[in-house]
């Protein structure tokens, strides 16, 4: 595996911070290296979250992601800001229910999923987050699907067993467009 | 404890409790904040005390009382709350009681940001406190070595009986990395000779204190401290060093933003470009031995900071003239791309700085 | 020879620094005396503040601990702490407790934190000679009052007492004198009474001194004891402003 660095950015509630959590925890779950550096302080109360998630096979030095391998954005401001950073090739994905714009970028690999919508589908909006989980790990083999489902209860804390269901289900959905 | 994914300020709140710390006083300050939140859920679970102060005036004053009566004592800040408590530290220096600080430092000055920057190096290592008088000071690069360097601390307060601080800044409190937090066997204190417990008709009364009307007997306590400044100099210079051979510039660099440095010397060697590396780890005392295994092949140091060179005066010291002394640095808050790092030396390389 | 009377053993032998006619060695020996009898000098540890009194760590028979500037109740919440089986308490004067440290007592009040602060009010700042105290009086000529106090530009003088009072953590309040024998009798009351509110972990107890400073006030120390009489109670009430246990 490569080192994959990935932006996740949206709107603060979006489930942002978590996304690039749940990465990390299935990261090192797998035994690989893994930083996950967050934005943080008064942007994030209703403004922008962002967090840079870092895995490797090998010891990582700067957490701050400066050309990333996947840029995840979830509304567009976040897109604006963020499609700078990937890297020529790089993975795109696009929040496609709320980001009807296209991306500036030519020379990267783009997907929009319309993962606010399927989320709403599901009967909760907040598990967008986990469509678009779903649909980057069909896309990419940063790491197995199995791997983030057995760190909910360390990336969640007050999750259930219902909301758990939901999440699964939600990834799912985010893996079913892609296939 | 197997390895755990765990936020910066959490972990350290985390080492620092297994490594015996039953006292904690602070105040909320961003980005720090984290800590003294898990110090409130978790320090009572262990029958530990935590205390939010009305201040971080008053923090640091309760440190050093919670130090005098032998209690194994933490207090965290970020940038301007330090600057508050170091009138406390010139007190608890004096006094020769430990105790463990943590600058989860931030954008300066004044109110600034809460961004990372190493803006605190001459607040750090020079002090605000009045007097003659020395912190022990760590800045850790990794979560890691962070939660190593305050278990560790907790020991180096107590045997030296100084404070110990932890140079950190917002982007290793708030970032997330897997660690491995010890469990230090319980520190069965010993005894402490000096620490104030009340007598209980055991013993004559002890007292501690600062003010020595008599320059002969002020002097003569300032010559006790320096000796053990003296003593900790020798023993406590920590640094990591990389790829020396054959250099042709050293990076000087410390805490977070030696980790970009890092990526910036793989990027130079993937150019054919070689390019050492000195991280001093302890602040105080400064790492004056790592200077002298400077390969003949360098043509001069490159100090790298967040801040506008607070570091570099050290270097130049440690480098004895030898080398010419470069600066690269970034504040406020704004942190260099490896490339920016790249470039730069690249041009010193080159003869476009001098 | 029959011994009518002994010094306290809560006391040290040390010669005390105090100028003739203070009252500093009247209030210390009330404390000694009142922890002294109650059986605690043993489990006790004192803080001692910044002005006049730096130096009563050499005084009382106890641990002791030199704090900074107006900081003593947090310095003094950090050992209670640490110790909450002792009594802890702090000796601060005016300038400590009412100017510099206001933040730190007012807050370990709010705390309820289970310490008896002293707190020597004799409306000056004695150690640094003379200068006006937020305690200072109307129309009280200081070195920095030369013309007396003037509400306009310096305020009213600071009543410590009633604004503490107001808190529910303070337990116990009480302001007392020590210009004649009947007040030092009643001090050592209110003193004792404050201690055992500690002890009893009721909350944080203060007792407020009234004390001369013939000094910097440039009299006499009767005509001292005298203007404590005259023109300070009536500022200053003496009486309880809050006894644990009553209604408020």
């Amino acid at each position: 595996m490569k080192t994959e660095k990935i932006i996740c950015a949206g709107f603060g509630g979006q489930g942002i911070l978590s996304m690039g959590q749940l990465l990390a925890y299935a990261g090192m779950d797998e035994g690989k290296h893994v930083t996950w550096l967050p934005s943080y302080g008064p942007e994030m109360r209703g403004g922008t979250a962002n967090c840079h998630v870092i895995l490797s096979q090998e010891p990582i030095d700067s957490p701050i992601i400066s050309q990333a391998t996947t840029v995840v954005v979830m509304n567009l401001p976040s897109l604006r800001k963020f499609e700078p950073y990937l890297e020529s090739g790089g993975l795109l994905l696009i929040n496609s229910t709320l980001v009807k714009e296209e991306s500036g970028r030519v020379d990267v690999r783009t997907l929009r999923v319309p993962a606010t919508q399927c989320a709403i589908d599901l009967g909760r909006d907040e598990v967008a987050n986990m469509v678009m989980l779903g649909a980057l790990l069909a896309l990419t083999d940063v790491v197995e699907p199995d791997s983030v489902i057995r760190s909910f209860d360390k990336a969640f804390e007050h999750t259930t067993p219902e909301l758990s269901e939901l999440d699964v289900q939600a990834m799912k959905l985010g893996e079913s467009l892609i296939k | 404890m197997a390895k755990v994914l765990m936020k910066g300020n959490e972990a350290i709140a985390l080492a620092a409790i297994k490594a015996g710390c039953r006292y904690y006083f602070g105040y909320p300050i961003t980005p720090q904040t984290e800590l003294l939140e898990y110090m409130a859920s978790e320090l009572p679970k262990v029958g530990g005390v935590f205390v939010q102060a009305e201040s971080e005036v008053a923090a640091i004053n309760m440190v050093y009382g919670a130090a005098a009566a032998g209690g194994r004592v933490m207090t965290t800040t970020s940038s301007p709350g330090y600057a508050l408590m170091q009138e406390g530290i010139s007190y608890i220096a004096a006094a020769e009681t430990p105790c463990v600080i943590v600058n989860i430092s931030r954008g300066g000055p004044g109110l600034g940001n809460i961004q990372p920057a190493q803006s605190d190096y001459f607040q750090n290592t020079r002090g605000g406190g009045s007097g003659d008088y020395r912190l022990l000071i760590f800045a850790p690069a990794s979560l890691q070595e962070t939660v190593d360097l305050v278990q560790e601390s907790f020991t180096l307060a107590q045997k030296y009986r100084m404070v110990v601080l932890i140079s950190a800044d917002g982007m290793l409190g708030q970032m997330m990395e897997p660690v491995d937090i010890k469990e230090v066997d319980s520190p069965e204190d010993e005894e402490k000779q000096w620490a104030l417990t009340a007598t209980e008709g055991k013993r004559p009364p002890r007292a501690i204190y600062s003010l020595y009307l008599d320059p002969v007997e002020l002097e003569k306590a300032n010559e006790r401290l320096q000796a053990n400044y003296e003593k900790v100099s020798k023993l406590e210079e920590r640094y990591e060093l990389l790829q020396m051979d054959d250099a042709q510039l050293v990076i000087v660099t410390y805490g977070s933003v030696s980790r970009i440095v890092k990526s910036a010397i793989s990027l130079l060697a993937g150019e054919g470009i070689k390019v050492g590396l000195i991280r001093p780890i302890s602040l105080w005392p400064f790492p004056k031995k790592a200077f002298e295994q400077i390969p003949d092949s360098a043509k001069g140091l490159l100090t790298v900071e967040l801040s506008r060179g607070q570091m570099v005066d050290d270097v130049r010291i440690a480098a004895k003239g030898a080398l010419p002394v470069h600066f690269y640095g970034r504040c406020g808050g704004m942190i260099p791309s490896p490339r920016e790092i790249a470039d730069e030396v690249k041009r010193i390389l080159r003869g476009d700085k001098s | 020879m029959t011994v009518l009377f002994e010094k306290t053993s809560g006391l040290t032998d040390e010669p005390t620094i105090y100028c003739p006619g203070c009252s500093h060695g009247i209030i210390q020996r009330l404390v000694a005396e009142v922890l002294d009898e109650l059986g605690l000098m043993d489990s006790t540890i004192g803080v001692a503040a910044v002005g006049c009194s730096v130096l009563s760590y050499n005084y009382f028979n106890c641990d002791m601990l030199g704090a900074a500037h107006g900081r003593a109740p947090a310095s003094a919440t950090g050992i209670k702490r640490v110790h909450p089986g002792k009594m802890v308490f702090t000796y601060q004067g005016d300038g400590d407790l009412a100017s510099i440290g206001t933040a730190e007592i007012i807050h370990a009040a709010v705390r309820g934190e289970k310490i008896t602060a002293i707190f020597v009010n004799n409306a000056i700042y004695g150690m640094t000679g003379g200068q006006m105290a937020p305690t200072t009086l109307l129309g009280q000529k200081t070195s920095t009052s030369p013309d007396g106090r003037k509400a306009e530009s310096a305020g009213m003088p600071i009543r410590m007492c009633e604004m503490l009072a107001t808190l529910e953590g303070a337990a116990f309040v009480e302001r007392v004198a020590v210009n004649t024998p009947a007040h030092i009798r009643s001090a050592k009351q209110a003193i004792r009474q404050a201690f055992k509110t500690q002890q009893a972990g009721q909350g944080f107890s203060i007792v407020e001194v009234l004390s001369s400073c013939p000094t910097n006030w440039k009299l006499t120390p009767v005509a001292a004891m005298q203007w404590v009489e005259d023109q300070m109670i009536p500022y200053y009430p003496l009486k309880n402003f809050r006894t644990p246990g009553e209604a408020r």
